[in-house]
């Protein structure tokens, strides 16, 4: 068995209904990798943004289907986080993102997505963050639309051993 | 350090009189999210068959389905409204390569929430090279009383001996 707690939730908050970003900071660098789960109603763009970097160094691909059609796009040098979802009804969405690795001062960071809305959407990202720093904090960012006062986010921290 | 909250509530592996369905009854609410994951092929003809996810005994016209589907030579994306099930995806049926199972993963956050229930799902089955599914689906139950029950469905006869289900619970406190 291994010795370290896994799963473990970091933080958790509900929405105002009067915001567009949920930041998780102070993140404690024990774990391996870092799971976000959110259950929320909004219409528009969620991005991930690190450590507050609003630069272009943000990568990311996806498949997606809509309920009438599937395709694949990518876009680089993507500014303020990396575009992992999309809330594109009044439904209730589910968007998942899983973060590697990420207080490793080494390597840059790396994340997978998958954004679920019944209303219209089945979506997978993968997300490159061009940065080696640790990372300390995560906004969850919707430009333009605010998340519902139903909306739910938690931080959950995966330890590996 | 808080405690670790990835809990399994239950399990049930198929006996080899095969099942048509395995149903979660009495999920306790003491968790936020509900995780299941699942190994599984059908003994019903074809090369695949669906995968089926009903709520609190709910079988009528009250869920709705977004996929995409990846074939491994072309991609789809179909919307099922008032369906009868939530549909999580393909399972290798009789007609695929023996002893293939398909894998698959359900999450449903707040489960026992007053509000209606949203699902994401993904499933891959496997044909040893000449057939394969991916699907992404999101899903929508307009059930507003807390889950207290799960049940899958296997869509062209019975689940096979070995086919595992396991039900997790996850606490975000």
């Amino acid at each position: 068995m291994a010795a370290g707690a896994t799963y473990v939730p970091i933080a958790t908050y509900t929405a105002s209904g009067s915001t567009t970003t949920i930041t998780f900071s102070s993140i404690p660098q024990t774990y391996t990798d870092l799971r976000i789960i959110s259950n929320l109603v909004f219409s528009g763009q969620i991005y991930l943004q690190f450590n507050g970097d609003t630069g272009g160094n943000y990568s990311i691909t996806y498949v997606q289907g809509t309920g009438s059609s599937a395709s694949s796009g990518r876009t680089t040098n993507q500014t303020n986080g990396m575009q992992m979802g999309y809330g594109v009804s009044s439904n209730l969405t589910v968007f998942t993102a899983d973060i590697f690795n990420y207080a490793n001062t080494t390597t840059y960071k790396t994340a997978l997505s998958r954004d679920s809305d019944a209303g219209g959407l089945a979506q997978a990202s993968v997300g490159l963050w061009r940065n080696t720093s640790n990372i300390t904090s995560i906004a969850v960012y919707s430009p333009g639309a605010n998340y519902s006062s139903t909306s739910t986010f938690t931080l959950y921290g995966i330890a590996s051993a | 350090m808080a405690n670790p909250t990835m809990t399994l509530i239950a399990s049930n592996t198929v006996g080899s009189g095969g099942a048509s369905s395995v149903t979660f009854s009495s999920i306790p609410s003491t968790f936020t999210d509900l995780l299941v994951k699942i190994s599984t092929r059908a003994a019903g003809s074809g090369t695949a068959t669906n995968q089926q996810l009903n709520f609190n005994g709910d079988f009528g016209g009250n869920y709705t389905s977004v996929f995409a589907e990846g074939t491994g030579s072309s991609a789809v994306s179909y919307k099922n409204t008032g369906y009868s099930f939530h549909f999580i995806g393909n399972i290798p049926a009789a007609g695929a390569t023996s002893s293939t199972f398909g894998n698959c993963e359900i999450y449903i956050p707040n489960y026992t929430s007053s509000n209606q229930k949203s699902i994401s799902s993904d499933s891959v089955t496997e044909n040893n090279g000449s057939a394969a599914n991916q699907d992404l689906s999101a899903g929508l139950w307009t059930g507003t009383s807390a889950i207290t029950s799960l049940t899958l469905t296997c869509g062209s006869g019975n689940y096979v001996q070995y086919s595992s289900f396991y039900l997790y619970g996850i606490k975000n406190s």
